[in-house]
């Protein structure tokens, strides 16, 4: 009886530590995945460089470190280079081959990100780099489960980078061009938006948002120059599994996403826990060709 | 009616073939030779490739996975358990041929990045299962391939290999040339246009799409057998993400839906890398900056953009 009841308890907190872990990884993902829906809301571009920007806030914010600025400065610092950096991009590339196809773009956003690789691994190096737990490593023990400072910080900035963004885009006169220009471009200019400036705000927050991810998932998971390929990828397919643009979407698809493989590994095989995530992305874009809240336009054919 | 060769192909085939013969004794040295064969067996991947995303409208970010079963199955079937080079070849084939059927049933229902989304996702489960299966696949260590045997003589050197790789890719250009004069070919660029107009006219749609990607598929496989067996040695790599993109690359370089533009997108993209080295460090940095200004200042690729402007000046 007593064992029984043992087990019982164990079961849960195990149930218990995969929900926060899967919950952090999600958090992350999310961040990514609102990087790509800001993006392609304004300018109806994937951008394949969304992962370089965790990479570039990461490695930024941990050589500041080494520079002597105290972690709040480096993490701040980091991000205002990072959004430097989506600007720069907006302005010296996607401005210049706007109105080339699809692949074209999907082209020189690739170029962008094998370009930002090249330039951390000259600029900084090819090792592997971390910054600090924000608050101490020591678990603190919750039901039973424990839990990495780190995860708490992970999740609450998330929440309020969600708060903060979901004001952004309600409340203010910038963010509510940005809304009007998402859902009718030529309509938004019609009615005197600068839908330039529009584009350069999107990669500034698109920049902001990476760098925020980098510098919370860098205390977890070291970071180097080619980090941000996978962390792109499952960003995106967290956006493309939310509803690509859609931000309710992306909290959705990040959660899921990372739930998804925080519960194969433990309870199948940690093996195929990133092959799993995209087996049901595929399954999920099969019966829903849109994404889980996307919008029901076109696109089943 | 069909003609063995098209005429207005005749030129540009005879050209190429008149390039291939040529450039073995051009090339200054075997590793030149080596760089060659690559080229050439990337370019067949890219044709095929093209069909699928140029002519019909398609994308695919994982077709390198079907480059990974062809070199895969070369590895194992013939390393492991010794069957015949050939055999291995096309068992390759064959399974490349059926997961792109399979797979294509259903996810070519879907357009834009959610395609892009979806053949992405099949691609990396494919890469995901090579490198987790070790005992199949050597997994990320990699795993040797024997020689390639024609008769019981092993088929060694970098010359044989060269003209294998070019007699192959003559086949693919000349298949890829007749296809797009054929009213198959022509379907492929109704759907391109309008998948509705192209169902008003009668087109079976979805047969077509899914036609078109298992041919492209089966293209890679081969070529990925073929490149198993001439380089000795695979790893999961060659059936990433970044070799996914890496061929899409090349015909959006070299030109959607032209034939010999992802030829050329081929050559350009797997010869550069091989001149970067001289920049060390900064190779990756070059690299992606001058993909940067393609994409800027070559929007619909090298080989039309060229066209457009060689017509005008002849008027």
């Amino acid at each position: 009886m007593v064992a029984k009841t043992l087990k019982a308890i164990r079961l849960m907190a195990d149930f218990l530590q995969f929900i926060i872990a899967g919950t952090t990884v999600g958090a992350v993902y999310t961040l990514v995945a609102i990087g790509f829906s800001v993006i392609f809301n304004a300018t109806r571009i994937v951008n394949f460089a969304q992962g370089e920007f965790l990479m570039i806030g990461g490695m930024s914010a941990a050589f500041l470190l080494k520079a002597g600025l105290p972690l709040w400065a480096a993490a701040l610092l980091a991000i205002a280079v990072t959004a430097a950096v989506g600007m720069a991009l907006e302005v010296f590339a996607v401005r210049i081959a706007r109105g080339a196809g699809i692949l074209m773009l999907i082209v020189l956003t690739i170029g962008a990100a094998i370009t930002f690789r090249g330039v951390a691994q000259i600029i900084w190096d090819r090792n592997y780099h971390s910054l600090p737990a924000f608050s101490g490593t020591a678990p603190l023990d919750i039901f039973g489960a424990s839990i990495a400072p780190q995860s708490i910080w992970v999740i609450v900035v998330c929440l309020v980078v969600v708060a903060a963004l979901h004001l952004f885009f309600t409340r203010t006169l910038v963010g509510k061009a940005m809304r009007a220009v998402a859902a009718d471009r030529d309509a938004a200019y019609l009615c005197g938006i600068d839908v330039n400036r529009t584009m350069l705000v999107a990669f500034a927050l698109a920049g902001a948002l990476g760098a925020v991810g980098g510098v919370l998932i860098a205390p977890i998971a070291l970071i180097h120059f080619e980090s941000g390929i996978m962390l792109g990828l499952k960003g995106f397919a967290a956006a493309m599994l939310g509803g690509i643009g859609s931000f309710p979407g992306a909290i959705a698809g990040g959660l899921v996403l990372g739930l998804g493989e925080a519960f194969t590994a433990g309870y199948l095989t940690s093996a195929y826990k990133d092959a799993l995530a995209f087996l049901v992305i595929v399954i999920v874009l099969i019966a829903r060709p849109n994404g889980i809240l996307g919008k029901s336009t076109a696109g089943r054919v | 009616m069909m003609q063995f060769v098209p005429a207005r192909s005749l030129l540009p085939l005879s050209g190429l073939a008149l390039a291939l013969v040529a450039a073995p004794f051009l090339l200054p040295n075997s590793f030149a030779l080596g760089v060659a064969i690559l080229a050439i067996l990337n370019a067949a991947v890219a044709v095929g490739l093209n069909l699928f995303v140029g002519s019909a409208g398609q994308i695919s970010l994982g077709h390198a996975a079907f480059f990974g079963i062809g070199a895969y199955a070369a590895a194992i079937l013939s390393g492991t358990y010794g069957f015949n080079g050939a055999v291995a070849l096309l068992a390759g084939a064959v399974a490349s041929g059926l997961l792109a059927h399979a797979s294509g049933r259903t996810i070519l229902r879907l357009s834009g990045h959610y395609l892009a989304m979806a053949t992405l996702g099949v691609g990396i489960i494919v890469y995901l299962a090579i490198n987790q299966e070790i005992g199949f696949t050597g997994g990320p260590d990699g795993k040797a391939v024997p020689p390639f045997r024609i008769f019981g003589a092993a088929v060694v050197g970098e010359m044989q290999w060269y003209w294998i790789a070019a007699i192959f890719l003559l086949i693919v250009t000349w298949m890829a040339l007749n296809l797009v004069e054929t009213g198959y070919g022509r379907s492929l660029g109704a759907i391109h246009a309008s998948e509705h107009g192209a169902r008003a006219v009668g087109i079976d749609v979805a047969a077509v799409k899914t036609g078109i990607f298992v041919l492209s598929a089966v293209l890679a496989s081969v070529a990925g057998s073929l490149y198993a067996f001439h380089i000795g040695f695979i790893t999961p790599s060659e059936a990433g993400f970044l070799k996914s993109v890496e061929l899409v690359i090349m015909i959006v370089v070299g030109g959607l839906g032209s034939v010999f533009g992802a030829i050329l997108g081929a050559l350009l993209i797997t010869a550069l890398p091989q001149f970067l080295t001289g920049f060390h460090d900064y190779e990756q940095l070059v690299f992606g900056l001058l993909l940067m200004l393609v994409a800027m200042a070559l929007r619909r690729g090298i080989v039309p953009t060229l066209a457009t402007l060689a017509a005008r000046w002849a008027r």
